[in-house]
């Protein structure tokens, strides 16, 4: 094989073209998330940059809108609701997703392209479909209003996530290693916890950490099947949006997006660690 | 016991089937029963849908309907269960809920010589054949009428299938309108992921990161607060427009108007959705070895042409993947436009909220949540032909 | 690609305890969030709680400071608020389910009416309801046609429309036609997404004397009048459904004026010190009331909060901290100052004689029988 030919000029100019455009839908993507953090420091009640904001003017700012959420109750209530709905719905996604891929990968499951299409199915199915749907439902069987009914609905919607990149992980695993664990006489769960666990760990928490997020943000089913005991942090922002418009509402949305990127970083820090 | 690889890799499956079968299935199997069935009319006014059972539509209705049917309706109002059967009749016909509400109110009292004429006394619509027609249809217990109704189509008194009248015809003109948007919204993030996947997938690590964690933020903020800002961003005194005039590209009369209408719709949902196109479309391209573009160039081929011939078929799983979801997911959506949207950029969720929500026409939201779902499956089906669901991935 | 050595259980043990440590601090968090929620409410709580709901924003605010502190501490029962926007929709779903977790709500008077006549709100005798303090019994302290069979309490609102000062810098609207007038008036307006006022606003300002509004309504020509006439407006209108949504758009410029509730506008000027100003020209005056939703299991607590409302001192409480005056004679003598700036209520009330020039009392009854069928006519007009 040749060295790579020598950039020419065009080459440079279309690169240079490219980073040019994917900075630009960078941009797109964060430039919201940028506009909210200093609105919500706004002191006045409004989604609006004021003039003093605009001329650094100190009073222009206020933290008032911090305190008025770590001051009401039933920001605390979504943050718990949020926290025991996601941290639940996750386990059982976690859990039956998990298997379910492990049985999907294996080269003997009866059926796949079915098995597949079926599990997952509730994330091609547009989510206002599945909200009516189990809102009906869940009233029939009395889960309407409960905790229970919430965390059955997240994680239905959340498994799919779980499965996709759990199979993603074990496409790249070899299943000789379970033959090979087998034949030194090691018994089936014992491989499983000791050989196979560990590869595909990566995808498992990639999944787990997706499912928690569409957890964490997902409002059209809690609006369809949770009562007042129910709200969630996006539940109570959408009644935040609806009945007080106030930058409260950004307020959470930083600080949410505070604990995200502290998320985040911590998983790919972990990652690195993991890897070295 | 599960002896047989088969069996074992089935039985790994099974929980979850189980689990979705109850949490997921039975809830769609609900769905489709009550867009079916509507049983409260039938319950309610049982003696008079028999009498209207012989009725051709036509003739002069006999006596003994009238009074049979102020009987029931008399019965029902003192158990304050009228209003919920008028409520019924009245979406097949509008207007009926008065009329039967109002009669109702006035037919108090001892018993009138004629009940025919006591009731056209108390509405002339008795007379008619309208009201009637609306009563037995409502009174179907079984019915196909909410997907009429969910495909602007209605049965006229004599049970022909029918077009609804010009002024009513809103659903299949909304459908359209929404896989059009959805498809729109699908090529826009198309436009915009598929460089930045490459550049991501083509990157020294530390970029490609740092790109990553910018792509994966927006996902791990708010959809509610990234509508918001979208608000914030392009509103007539927003931020955008705000820069536009102190560019001086446009005058200060002349601020654009970009939120509330499909505009609105279009860019926050581009950007709500382009995440999960980059993903699918990343874990592809990360797998594809640069060596390819190098084999094709140092073969005589121009990048051009390397591109067209050698990359791009092998991102076409990535690409497939990609827009289906951004697509499906497009559809499905409602928050966004109910935010953003104002009157023109609505999406056909917004009305299945709306039954679901404030007409309590669940009938009908069932319906049209089918007609949906027949929409997605049709495109699924051949998405699994072309390309195969079991090849969806993510990053 | 990921290497396949033990680095891989260090990883595996590395994240589980970081998946652990994450656990067990939103465990504490949770407990310590449950913890803070209890030691913040009243101490002698009955450890029975009603769920009210009602339109959010500052007069629910209003609403909990007025009547609900003083209620939870008379009686211990705890008052939880949700917010709605109106309608029975909600209350009907949950009756004809069975799964009743409203338990009081505050609902326009023709919404009383049809909720009453459908059995989805508890019957409530007008002679349980507490007298005057002279003794007046209620039947006779409340103002005509402003009592029902399933309500108690009771205020006397109005929809108005105001515009933005600074949107008018020279001649500013002031009767109800200017709101239809593109011409003088241009730019955006604000209307509520619903059938409701919106008719009778444009059939006013197309001419219809007030007291023929609801006759010219009642026929075919006349609500095709009524659409044809928003019609003029429609390509320039922002559609709202909550009530904060009018004053934000105000604020923001996106509209030059909109309809809005006179006591939201109240809140913004008075206590806000926002430029709106509420044309009163045309005004729709319409009553509300709380009612019990049927089949709440909480009955008994739900009668007792509804009769604590109706007292003359807590009808008039409220009017010192929102602009709705009380429809009982007795409560709306007492109508004094706003108890946090110290305005004077009385010129705010949309009952002054002084911002009645031209008013239009809701006709419940034939909102009663036509608010379905209008609601999806004017569902389709939106979509056309």
């Amino acid at each position: 094989m040749r060295d790579k030919p020598p950039e020419t000029f065009g080459d440079r100019l279309g690169r240079v073209c490219l980073v040019a455009f994917c900075v630009a839908v960078v941009v797109f993507l964060i430039l919201p998330m940028l506009v909210v953090v200093p609105l919500s420091f706004n002191a006045a009640p409004h989604f609006t940059f004021t003039e003093g904001m605009l001329r650094l003017d100190p009073d222009a700012y206020s933290l008032r809108w911090y305190r008025a959420v770590l001051e009401d109750d039933s920001w605390l209530q979504a943050v718990r609701n949020s926290l025991t709905i996601g941290l639940a719905a996750t386990a059982i996604a976690t859990v039956l997703g998990t298997l379910a891929a492990l049985g999907l990968a294996s080269p003997h499951m009866p059926g796949r392209g079915v098995v597949t299409s079926l599990l997952i199915s509730p994330l091609i199915t547009p989510i206002i479909i599945s909200a009516v749907g189990m809102s009906f439902f869940f009233g029939d069987i009395g889960l309407a209003q409960t905790h229970a009914g919430l965390i059955f609905a997240h994680a239905a919607l959340c498994t799919p996530f779980v499965i996709i990149t759990v199979t993603a992980t074990l496409s790249n695993y070899n299943h000789n290693l379970n033959r090979a664990a087998a034949s030194l006489g090691a018994h089936p769960v014992t491989a499983f916890f000791h050989v196979q666990l560990p590869l595909i760990a990566p995808g498992v928490i990639s999944g787990a950490l997706f499912a928690f997020v569409i957890s964490l943000d997902e409002v059209i089913v809690v609006t369809f099947l949770g009562g007042l005991d129910q709200r969630t942090i996006p539940r109570q922002m959408w009644s935040g949006v609806q009945e007080h418009l106030n930058p409260e509402i950004l307020a959470v949305a930083t600080l949410l997006a505070l604990f995200a990127a502290l998320v985040l970083t911590t998983v790919e820090w972990l990652r690195r660690r993991g890897t070295d | 016991m599960l002896s047989s690889p088969r069996a074992r890799a089935g039985a790994l499956t099974l929980p979850l089937i189980a689990f979705l079968g109850v949490t997921f299935v039975a809830p769609l199997g609900t769905m489709l029963w009550r867009s079916v069935h509507e049983p409260v009319v039938a319950d309610a006014l049982p003696q008079t849908l028999a009498l209207l059972e012989a009725w051709d539509g036509q003739a002069a209705l006999p006596e003994a309907l009238y009074q049979t049917a102020a009987g029931e309706f008399r019965q029902l109002q003192a158990s304050r269960a009228l209003g919920g059967v008028a409520t019924r009749v009245n979406r097949v016909q509008g207007g009926s809920r008065s009329i039967i509400m109002r009669t109702a109110r006035e037919l108090h009292g001892a018993a009138p010589a004629s009940w025919r004429e006591a009731m056209i006394a108390a509405h002339p619509a008795w007379g008619e054949a309208a009201i009637w027609g609306a009563i037995r249809q409502a009174g179907q217990r079984y019915t196909i009428r909410h997907y009429l109704n969910a495909l602007d189509l209605e049965q006229d008194i004599q049970g022909r299938i029918v077009a609804q009248p010009q002024d009513q015809r809103i659903y299949l003109k909304l459908l359209g309108n929404t896989l059009a948007a959805s498809a729109a919204i699908t090529l826009i993030c198309l436009a915009l992921g598929y460089p930045l996947a490459y550049l991501i997938a083509n990157t020294k690590p530390r970029w490609s990161n740092l790109l990553l964690l910018a792509v994966l933020l927006p996902f791990w903020s708010s959809l509610l607060v990234r509508s918001m800002s979208w608000i914030i961003m392009l509103q007539k005194k927003g931020v955008v427009n705000d820069l536009l005039v102190a560019l001086g590209l446009v005058t200060e009369d002349g601020r654009l108007i970009m939120v509330y209408n499909m505009i609105g719709t279009m860019v926050t949902m581009t950007q709500l959705l382009l995440p999960f196109l980059i993903l699918p479309l990343y874990a592809v391209m990360r797998g594809i070895p640069p060596l390819h573009l190098r084999a094709a160039a140092s073969l005589g081929a121009n990048p051009r042409q390397a591109f067209l011939h050698v990359y791009w078929p092998q991102t076409l799983p990535g690409v497939a993947a990609g827009s289906l979801l951004v697509f499906i997911l497009a559809i499905g959506y409602y928050i966004a436009p109910a935010l953003v949207g104002g009157r023109t950029g609505q999406f056909i969720s917004n009305l299945i909220a709306y039954h679901m929500q404030y007409s309590l026409n669940w009938g009908l939201a069932a319906a049209l949540n089918f007609v949906l779902l027949v929409c997605v499956t049709v495109i699924l089906v051949a998405y699994n032909r072309l390309i195969g669901i079991e090849r969806l991935r993510f990053g | 690609m990921f290497p396949r050595t033990d680095s891989q259980h260090h990883w595996l043990r590395r994240t589980t305890k970081a998946l652990t440590a994450a656990t067990l601090l939103a465990a504490v968090t949770t407990q310590f969030c449950a913890e803070t929620g209890e030691l913040q409410g009243p101490a002698p709580l009955t450890g029975e709680s009603l769920t009210v709901v009602s339109w959010g924003g500052p007069y629910a605010k209003a609403q909990e400071k007025a009547f609900f502190k003083a209620f939870t501490a008379e009686t211990g029962i705890r008052v939880r608020m949700d917010d709605f926007f109106g309608g029975l929709a909600q209350v009907r779903a949950q009756v004809e389910t069975g799964s009743v977790h409203w338990d009081l709500i505050d609902l326009e008077f023709a919404d009383v009416a049809q909720g009453c006549e459908e059995g989805l709100l508890e019957l409530v005798d007008i002679d349980e309801l507490p007298p005057a303090p002279d003794g007046t019994p209620a039947r006779d302290d409340y103002f005509e046609g402003s009592f029902s069979d399933c309500g108690g309490a009771g205020i006397f609102f109005s929809t108005i429309y105001a515009y933005n000062r600074e949107s008018f810098p020279a001649a500013a609207p002031s009767k109800i036609e200017d709101f239809f007038d593109l011409k003088r008036f241009p730019g955006r307006r604000g209307l509520r997404r619903s059938p409701l006022v919106n008719l009778e606003f444009a059939l006013l300002a197309d001419g219809v004397p007030a007291a023929e509004v609801y006759a010219v309504l009642d026929t075919p020509a006349g609500k095709a009048r009524a659409f044809r006439k928003l019609d003029s407006i429609k390509d320039q209108v922002l559609w709202w459904d909550t009530g904060a949504q009018p004053v934000q758009m105000l604020a923001d410029h996106e509209v030059v004026m909109a309809t809005s509730f006179n006591g939201r506008i109240f809140h913004e000027t008075v206590v806000e010190q926002q430029p709106f100003v509420i044309v009163w020209d045309g005004q729709v005056l319409d009553t509300g009331q709380f009612a019990i939703v049927a089949g709440t299991p909480k009955l008994a607590a739900a009668r007792k909060l509804l009769l604590f409302l109706s007292r003359i001192e807590n009808m008039a409480a409220f009017a010192r901290y929102f602009p709705y005056s009380p429809t009982r004679h007795s409560a709306a003598k007492l109508i004094s100052t706003h108890l946090e700036t110290g305005v004077d209520m009385w010129p705010h009330m949309p009952t002054n004689p002084a911002n009645m020039g031209r008013v239009l009392m809701n006709d419940w009854h034939w909102w009663r029988d036509h608010h379905d069928e209008m609601t999806e006519r004017f569902s389709a007009w939106l979509l056309r």
